[in-house]
Formats: C-alpha cells, sequence, structure tokens
C-alpha cells in the first residue's frame, strides 16, 4: 500500500506543471508586469471605467437631454467639450451615460450567458452519453441559426420592449459558445481519476460538477467571460446602431453612432458620432488585450513570466 | 469520401426542417393578421370569423404550415433577383480578398516570425479581432468614401450607365470595392491566426529538416512544403467564412447603402414585411447550413482521417 501511495505522490507532482491550475493572483499580476501593452490595456480599461461610472455619477440626464435649437449641432467648445447634436444636446453627455448602459448591459449579458453556458456544459460534459447528446444537439442548432436576423426579429415583434427583454433575447442566442467549450474541457476532466474517486467515494453528482470540476475550469471561464464581454459590448452597440437594440430612452454608445447615417453627419459633424465610434474600439482593444493576457496566465505553456 | 458526403446532407434535411418549423413559429407570433386593421366595434364578429375562415386560419396547424412554406418560398423567389446577386457578388469578392490578403500575410508573419513584420501582423490581426463590423465599416466610409473621395458611398451601380455595357460591369465592380473590402477584413483574422502558428510549428519538423538537407532552396521550403501542409486545413474555412458573411452583410449593406438581401432585411423589418422577413430569415439560415455543409465536405476530402468508410 505504501508503494502505491509514493507513485501517486509522484503521478500528482508530476502532473502540476502540465496541467492548468487555476489561475492565482500573482501569476496573472506577473503576466502583466512583463506585458507593457496588457498592463497599459488594463490601466485605460480600468480609467475607462471609472471615468464613466464617476462622470454618470456627476451627470445630470434631464439637463442633458434637455432640448435647446439654439445649440443645434454646435462644434466642440469651452461650454460643449464634443459639441451638440441635432438637439443641442450635450455630446459628453450621452457618451458617459451611453458609455455606462452599454457596460452594464454588455455585463448582464455576460453573466447571463456565462450562467447558462457553464451549467449547461459542466452537465453535458459530466454526464455525457444522452444527455450530452441531446444538450449538444440542441447547442449545435442555436449556433447554426442566423443569429443577428432572429434577434432583430425578437425585438420588433415582442411586446411591451424594454431593456431586459434585449437582454433576455441577447442572451437566449449567446450561451452556446461558452456552453460548447466549456462542456469540451468538462468531458476530458470528468474523465480524470480524482473525479473517478470522488465518485466511488459517492460524492454527490452536483457537488463533484460545481465544486470539483468548476474550479478547475475556472481560468478557462474567466479568460471566456473577459472575452465575452467584449464581444456583447460590440454586438449590443451595432444592434442598437441599426436600431434594434436598447430603447430609445436608453441612450448607448451605438445611439451616438447611428446619427451618423445621416451623411452630412457622417461627412461633416464628426463631433457627434466619432468620439463614440472610437470609444467603443478602445473598450473593444483593451479589454481583448486583457483577455489574452488571461489567457496566457492561465496556460502554463504561454506564459512570458 | 462519398459516405461522409452523403450522410452530412441527410443530416442536413432535419436541420432545415427544424429550422422551417422555428420561422413558421416566429411568424405565427408576429402581431396582428392581414384583417386587425378592419376590425372596429361595430363590425360583426361573425364577418371577422368568415373571413379568417376563408383566409385559412383557422385550418390546422399543419396545413398552415405548409402554406406558408409554399408562400416563402415563393417569397424567396422573388428575391432572388438583382438583391440576391449584389451579395452573392459582394460576398465572392469578399471571400477573394480574404484569402488573398490572409495567405501571404501568415505565412511571411510565421517565417519571419517575431521580426517587425510578423509583430506589424500581429497587431493588424487584434483591431480586426476585436473592431466590430458596424464601426469599421463606418469609419472605411467616411475616410475612403467621403473624406477621400476614392469610392463611391452607396448603392451598387450609377444610374448613368446602361445595362450590359463594360461601363456598367466596371461602375458596379467599383461600388463593390470598399464594402468588399471592409467584410475582408474582419474575415481574415482566424486564417492569418492559425497560417502563422502552424508555420511557426512546421519549421522545427522533421520533414522540413529533410527538405532542407536535401537542399531544397528556403523559399521552395516555405512556398510548398509549409504550405501545402499547413494551408490545407484552412480550405475547410470557406464554409465558415460564407456563414460569417451572412451574418456581417445586414451590418454592411446597411452601412454602404448596398442593395442586397441584407438591406432588404433591415428595410423589411422597419416597414414591418412580414413575409418578406421570413422568407428572408430561413433563406439566410438555409445559406448558413450549406456554408457548413460545405466545410465538412472540404474537410473529408482534405483529411481523411474523418472520412467514414
Amino acid at each position: 500500500m505504501s508503494g502505491n501511495k509514493n507513485t501517486d505522490a509522484e503521478v500528482m507532482t508530476g502532473d502540476i506543471p502540465i496541467s492548468t491550475p487555476p489561475m492565482g493572483f500573482r501569476v496573472i499580476a506577473r503576466e502583466f508586469l512583463r506585458d507593457r501593452v496588457a498592463l497599459g490595456a488594463f490601466v485605460i480599461l480600468v480609467l475607462l471605467i471609472v471615468g464613466i461610472f464617476v462622470g454618470s455619477l456627476a451627470i445630470d440626464l434631464d439637463k442633458v437631454m434637455r432640448v435647446s435649437l439654439m445649440d443645434q449641432y454646435a462644434p466642440p467648445s469651452a461650454d460643449f467639450l464634443l459639441g451638440t447634436d441635432s438637439g443641442g444636446r450635450d455630446i459628453l453627455g450621452q457618451l458617459i451615460v451611453g458609455a455606462r448602459n452599454s457596460i452594464l448591459i454588455g455585463i448582464a449579458v455576460t453573466i447571463l450567458t456565462s450562467i447558462l453556458g457553464v451549467l449547461v456544459g459542466i452537465t453535458a460534459g459530466f454526464y455525457g452519453g444522452v444527455i450530452d447528446n441531446i444538450l449538444m444537439r440542441i447547442v449545435d442548432f442555436i449556433m447554426l441559426l442566423p443569429t443577428t436576423m432572429l434577434i432583430i426579429v425578437f425585438v420588433t415583434i415582442v411586446k411591451n420592449y424594454d431593456v431586459w427583454s434585449f437582454i433576455l433575447i441577447m442572451s437566449a442566442f449567446y450561451w452556446v459558445g461558452q456552453a460548447r467549450l466549456i462542456r469540451s474541457k468538462a468531458l476530458s476532466e470528468g474523465r480524470r481519476d480524482y473525479i473517478s474517486a470522488s465518485k466511488t467515494m459517492g460524492t454527490p453528482s452536483l457537488y463533484i460538477m460545481f465544486r470539483e470540476i468548476m474550479p478547475n475550469l475556472s481560468s478557462l471561464i474567466i479568460v471566456n467571460v473577459t472575452l465575452n464581454f467584449a464581444a456583447n459590448i460590440g454586438i449590443e452597440t451595432g444592434l442598437t446602431y441599426l436600431g434594434f437594440g436598447l430603447p430609445s430612452s436608453t441612450p448607448s454608445l451605438g445611439t451616438l453612432v447611428s446619427y451618423a447615417s445621416s451623411p452630412d453627419i457622417l461627412e461633416n459633424k464628426t463631433w457627434v458620432w466619432l468620439p463614440a465610434s472610437l470609444l467603443i474600439l478602445t473598450l473593444m482593444l483593451s479589454i481583448n488585450y486583457v483577455g489574452q493576457a488571461l489567457k496566457r496566465a492561465a496556460d502554463a505553456k504561454q506564459r512570458l513570466g | 469520401m462519398w459516405k461522409t458526403v452523403v450522410r452530412r446532407i441527410l443530416l442536413m434535411i432535419p436541420q432545415i426542417f427544424i429550422l422551417s418549423i422555428l420561422v413558421f413559429g416566429v411568424a405565427k407570433l408576429m402581431p396582428g393578421d392581414p384583417f386587425t386593421g378592419l376590425i372596429t366595434p361595430e363590425t360583426d364578429p361573425m364577418v371577422i370569423e368568415m373571413l379568417r375562415e376563408r383566409a385559412g386560419l383557422n385550418d390546422p396547424v399543419p396545413v398552415q404550415y405548409f402554406r406558408w412554406l409554399g408562400n416563402a418560398l415563393q417569397d424567396v423567389m422573388t428575391i432572388i433577383g438583382m438583391r440576391a446577386q449584389n451579395t452573392i457578388l459582394l460576398s465572392a469578392l469578399s471571400l477573394v480578398l480574404t484569402y488573398l490578403i490572409a495567405l501571404p500575410l501568415g505565412m511571411f508573419a510565421g517565417r519571419y516570425n517575431d521580426s517587425f513584420f510578423d509583430k506589424a501582423v500581429v497587431v493588424y490581426n487584434y483591431v480586426s479581432f476585436a473592431i466590430p463590423t458596424f464601426v469599421l465599416a463606418l469609419l472605411m466610409l467616411w475616410l475612403f468614401g467621403y473624406t477621400l473621395n476614392w469610392f463611391p458611398t452607396s448603392g451598387s451601380v450609377d444610374v448613368t450607365y446602361a445595362s450590359g455595357s463594360m461601363d456598367y460591369f466596371l461602375n458596379r465592380a467599383y461600388h463593390l470595392v470598399l464594402p468588399g473590402i471592409t467584410a475582408a477584413f474582419l474575415g481574415t483574422t482566424s486564417i492569418i491566426q492559425y497560417l502563422r502558428s502552424e508555420v511557426i510549428d512546421a519549421k522545427t519538423q522533421d520533414y522540413v529538416k529533410t527538405a532542407r538537407s536535401k537542399g531544397v532552396p528556403e523559399t521552395v521550403v516555405y512556398n510548398r512544403h509549409i504550405f501545402r501542409n499547413s494551408a490545407l486545413p484552412i480550405a475547410s474555412t470557406l464554409g465558415y467564412q460564407i456563414t460569417f458573411l451572412i451574418g456581417g452583410s445586414v451590418f454592411i449593406e446597411q452601412i454602404f447603402a448596398f442593395p442586397g438581401m441584407g438591406q432588404l432585411f433591415v428595410s423589411s423589418i422597419n416597414s414591418r414585411d412580414y413575409s418578406v422577413i421570413t422568407a428572408l430569415v430561413l433563406l439566410f439560415g438555409v445559406a448558413t447550413l450549406f456554408g457548413t455543409l460545405l466545410s465538412d465536405i472540404i474537410m473529408s476530402i482534405v483529411d481523411p482521417r474523418i472520412r467514414i468508410d
């Protein structure tokens, strides 16, 4: 028996460098310090988010949205740092409120899709067999749908359309990618010895799934949540740009960009739509870059530090 | 190989069926029937009932489904005219451009990895991965269409040209360039990333060492030996690229005011033209299914391991 224990211990110590351990804060910090661009992206992201949320607290939305035709399409000046739109409304104020809404919606969709994706993925991966087959056929089918068009159709036919309907409609289509990814990892994780041992000892399935398998997938989940967050902001602003996203009472960054549908504004009044477009781009780039750095930190083979 | 292909095609039939049921369900959810507007408080409920009966709205659901499917197919046929032609032309151009940009960039970045060129390609990849379609399309339209005046800013052809003349075709091609490049820019990301890492991996593999020790010139090693091995799996991305282009066409066509099916979709949504909407969703859904079918078939030709024999 003692000999057995020894080999077990050896296998375990031998396994540690190869497997992907849950990320420690120190590993992440080291990765970011090694990669200056990632650090820069992180700092920009934190500054932007703090700026947007603090700024939106200081802003009086009613004052921003008050129409004053005297100031119609005022170019950037001391009064209006980024100029005004067709109703003489301050662009900077709309930009901050819009960015806050876009970020909050992005977070809400990311949370919902991640919960559903992780639940379905781990369930399918843990049980395998028929359950896996059924769940994955559903996932595959949703992945094959023309998602953008169906979301637009649902947005137009839902009664009493509000922000929450939009979040639910978007989430209904975007959880499948996460589910598929988590499932493939959970499938291989579920075949490992420690899970078999746990099953033999009679540990309840739910406990194995969410206290034993899930922690070992945490780095994968964190990386994906980050990348999905960026993608969701892009999708939301895009749909709002087309006019099928947030209801008009809730301005988003896409709302500001959508003013550019008029050629005159696109060509001559760039202050209306360009800052919002660049802000979306900056957010997407920095979140993605942070996500990529996290991805490297999660994989011992790719780490820089 | 044919077994795999036939099996894959048979698998698609239930998928198309479920898709049509789903779209039919959505169509039934769409508000109102043709008589909603006619109803006033004075209208005799018997009359409405009679009208509904005559229009078949009280028939069993399967009967309604098949009638709806027939109508939708008819709508699809009418859409397949200029609109579909435009979208197919634009997608074909984007596909060609995607591979023209991605293959050399991926090969060179992999061959000279860690060089300045490689780093530039990595940055390009980051931007093309992160930027949303509509933001890129707007920036391109603003920069090259309005500010520099290099390209037309809307439409698929100027009205001044007679259909069929050489100038007409050139003008049509001219209108395709800017939306085509925009879509291609977004499509290159995954191909470049894949090819670059494949080439870097291949550098140290035995067959490459063998080729080198035989005295094969370095350029030939890369352009023949490595390229053939690394680029084959990329052939199978063709179908997914089509799927991707379909999804993006709604944004690209809308922004470049390009009269294709994506723009038709947005305008039918705005005018609540439900029969065209359902026909388009059905058409795009089937096109997406064919895209993945194409990818799977190419994959089974390229990679003998996944064939069922």
